[in-house]
């Protein structure tokens, strides 16, 4: 298939072509990895500034709009003459006359358009400067758009899924970096060195894939003091998280090192005096890197479902720090999903960001290697 | 064989002190000790403990003790009389509560497995024999998406169709009228019609990679002359699948017990707390939340031990298998 690759462009451009030039044209013909480059890629920008993409405050409750269904956006209106533009009804409440359970209904008389680049909300971006322009927002300030839906507290699912993006995909980052730091340094002292540090670190490595991380997980999350506050929190979870996760990449580091031990150009870069160090940086790691790119890509996604789990359960991050997670824990009874089975949406978005970053991780991995096969 | 057996067993000695050890500590990890806690779930009730009461409970637990003797006092305790110590919240030994529940964990922990491998091995060879048809395609996109839904999720999703769209409560491991009952066919039978929806859930979750592993197996040893030849002599298809690519590719599906286990065991334990099975998952983050250490630890070490008895039976199946391994 790489050689495929290779010979579809010029055969010459091939042979001039460097390692990543390469990888790039493999990992190209990979449509479904592309697509989940790009979501990936979206995902990340909206978890950047996801004050811009919210639309309502995610921390404003809301009293009259508690499990307010999600709203459904029109785009055109043929009511009165035609017209093109992005408008909704805003929710009617109304009361059952029985049960006197709250009913919301559209206010299909009423019309309130969508704006975008509107005004909205204060947020600040990456903590440099405030701003309160919004992708999207409603043109009447007292009828709030909820696309999806509302929460026990009347407060906008939607902006708090993308709120939430912040926390939950940069965990896994930060995260899988921890691990790949522990991994490096690890997995490389035992594939370079071999011999009675290798067989040590190897069943040390062993040992911590064996165990069934979530309960060590948990009983490490239980340990951290509750009243910590949100940035400690954070800073834990991803070193209990990292402290299972760096065995996994140290195996990969390690395999990749004892092939490369024997290869021709490192030997030879040892008979010209080369130092150990820049053996290993400037001659080894480069021509490993992108299979490390590969294992850290299909690491990250891993990660995120470790704290959305341990957060769901409640003993990784707490409200009010928003993550999926968390968010998820509003959908743990049987009784609020039955109502309001858009409080599910968190979990959409975390199967859409693993399902992304796994089909990106695998496409990445059978591109690696543009020089074999 | 034996050699390698004698080896592999010996070999799980330092693995389970690091286990029971690594246990310990997380035991000790929170501040204070469970007489704080005591003292504090008393105070909470308007009652008060004096301070020779609490010295004298510090004393009969060994809680003043460096940590290493009392790491070797519990072991002791564990190791001579099967005592785990007390659970606090519970009021009783912890051995009394904790068997029943790891036994039930380990029928479901079987039982995923072999759902796993049963949904597992026959698409894994039905995708690499029809490679890049729409079922392959089909199967692929389930495997991947089995992949990225956390479990816990699939587990509420499932609880929602089932309550909304057909009224039922697929809680629980048993009807309520067998909850309590002493072991009978009766009760057999109803664990049966409860456990399939845990069990789904978890193979869902598990049997993605399997699959990619079954397939990429199958996909080496299918264009290999041996199988050529088996085509002339006229078998049939089926019987020339199974009788000698598949077992070959079996074999590194047997190694992945070891890997398997422990992701099943935690995704088990996620589940069970979500559909509040009786299993040790629930109790233990009860355990945890309430910082009953000593309940909390016998539960992480059993489950750490079961994974690792998990992977000693895979290494030793492989070795059974594969004349290879055990010469190594």
């Amino acid at each position: 298939m790489v050689d495929a690759a290779i010979t579809n462009i010029q055969p010459d451009r091939a042979a001039v072509a460097s390692q990543w030039q390469l990888i790039w044209w493999a990992f190209k013909r990979h449509k479904l990895a592309m697509i989940s480059l790009w979501i990936t890629v979206a995902m990340y920008i909206v978890a950047l500034v996801p004050g811009f993409f919210a639309i309502n405050d995610p921390v404003a409750q809301n009293a009259r709009a508690t499990f307010s269904p999600p709203q459904r956006i029109h785009l055109f209106d043929t009511s009165n003459g035609f017209s093109i533009g992005p408008y909704f009804h805003p929710m009617k409440l109304t009361r059952d006359p029985q049960t006197l359970a709250a009913i919301f209904v559209e206010d299909t008389t009423k019309k309130v358009p969508i704006q975008f680049f509107g005004r909205g909300y204060e947020y600040s971006v990456l903590g440099l400067f405030n701003s309160n322009v919004h992708l999207l927002a409603s043109s009447d300030p007292s009828r709030p758009l909820f696309l999806f839906g509302a929460d026990r507290l009347g407060r906008d699912v939607y902006s708090r899924v993308v709120q939430g993006a912040q926390i939950s995909l940069s965990i896994g980052l930060v995260g899988v970096f921890i691990s790949l730091m522990l991994g490096i340094i690890l997995g490389g002292i035992s594939g370079y060195y071999g011999g009675r540090i290798d067989f040590f670190m190897q069943r040390v490595i062993d040992f911590v894939l064996s165990l069934p991380t979530i309960p060590i997980w948990l009983a490490m999350a239980a340990a951290l003091p509750q009243g910590w506050p949100a940035t400690m929190q954070y800073m834990m979870i991803t070193i209990i998280l990292s402290l299972t996760g760096w065995a996994q990449l140290a195996r990969v580091v390690r395999g990749r090192f004892l092939s490369l031990r024997t290869e021709e150009f490192v030997a030879a870069a040892r008979l010209d005096g080369v130092s150990e160090g820049r053996i290993i940086f400037r001659h080894m790691l480069p021509s490993f890197s992108s299979h490390i790119i590969a294992s850290v890509t299909l690491a990250v996604p891993a990660m995120i479902l470790a704290e959305t789990s341990l957060s769901f359960l409640g003993l990784g991050l707490q409200p009010p720090t928003i993550s999926w997670g968390v968010l998820l824990r509003e959908a743990q009874n049987i009784r609020s999903i039955a109502t309001a089975p858009w409080l599910f949406m968190p979990g959409a978005a975390v199967v859409v960001a693993v399902m992304a970053l796994n089909l990106l991780g695998d496409g990445l991995r059978d591109a690696a290697d543009p020089y074999n096969k | 064989m034996l050699k390698f057996i004698g080896k592999r067993l010996l070999w799980m000695i330092p693995s389970l002190f690091a286990v029971s050890f690594l246990a310990f500590v997380l035991i000790q990890l929170p501040p204070g000790d469970y007489v704080t806690t005591y003292i504090a779930t008393l105070a909470a009730s308007n009652e008060v403990v004096d301070q020779n009461t609490a010295t004298q409970l510090r004393e009969r637990f060994g809680l003043d003790d460096p940590l290493l003797v009392q790491y070797g006092k519990w072991m002791w305790g564990i190791l001579s009389s099967g005592d785990f110590g007390i659970s606090f919240e519970w009021q009783q030994p912890v051995s009394g509560l904790i068997w029943e529940r790891m036994a039930l964990t380990l029928v479901l922990a079987i039982a995923s497995l072999l759902a796993t491998w049963a949904i597992a091995l026959p698409i894994g060879v039905y995708s690499a024999v029809k490679k890049y048809s729409i079922g392959d395609y089909a199967f692929t996109a389930f495997s991947f998406f089995g992949l990225s839904v956390p479990s816990f999720l699939l587990a509420l999703v499932l609880m929602y169709v089932a309550a909304v769209e057909f009224g039922a409560d697929v809680g629980g491991l048993f009807s309520q009228e067998y909850e309590t009952a002493p072991w009978s066919i009766a009760k057999m039978v109803d664990l049966m019609t409860h456990i399939w929806l845990p069990v789904t859930i978890l193979a869902v979750s598990s049997t993605a990679s399997l699959i990619r592993v079954m397939r990429a197996n199958m996909l080496d040893e299918l264009p290999k002359p041996y199988v050529t030849t088996a085509r002339a002599k006229g078998l049939s298809e089926f019987r020339l699948l199974t009788k000698y690519p598949m077992r070959i590719a079996l074999n590194p599906f047997i190694s992945t017990i070891a890997w398997l286990l422990p992701n099943l065991i935690s995704g088990s334990v996620v589940v069970a707390i979500v559909l509040n099975l009786p299993t040790a998952a629930p109790l233990l983050l009860q355990a945890l939340m309430a910082q009953d250490m000593y309940l909390a630890g016998a539960f992480v070490l059993l489950i750490c031990a079961l994974t690792l008895i998990g992977s000693l039976i895979s290494d030793i199946l492989l070795a059974m298998v594969d004349p290879r391994i055990r010469l190594e």
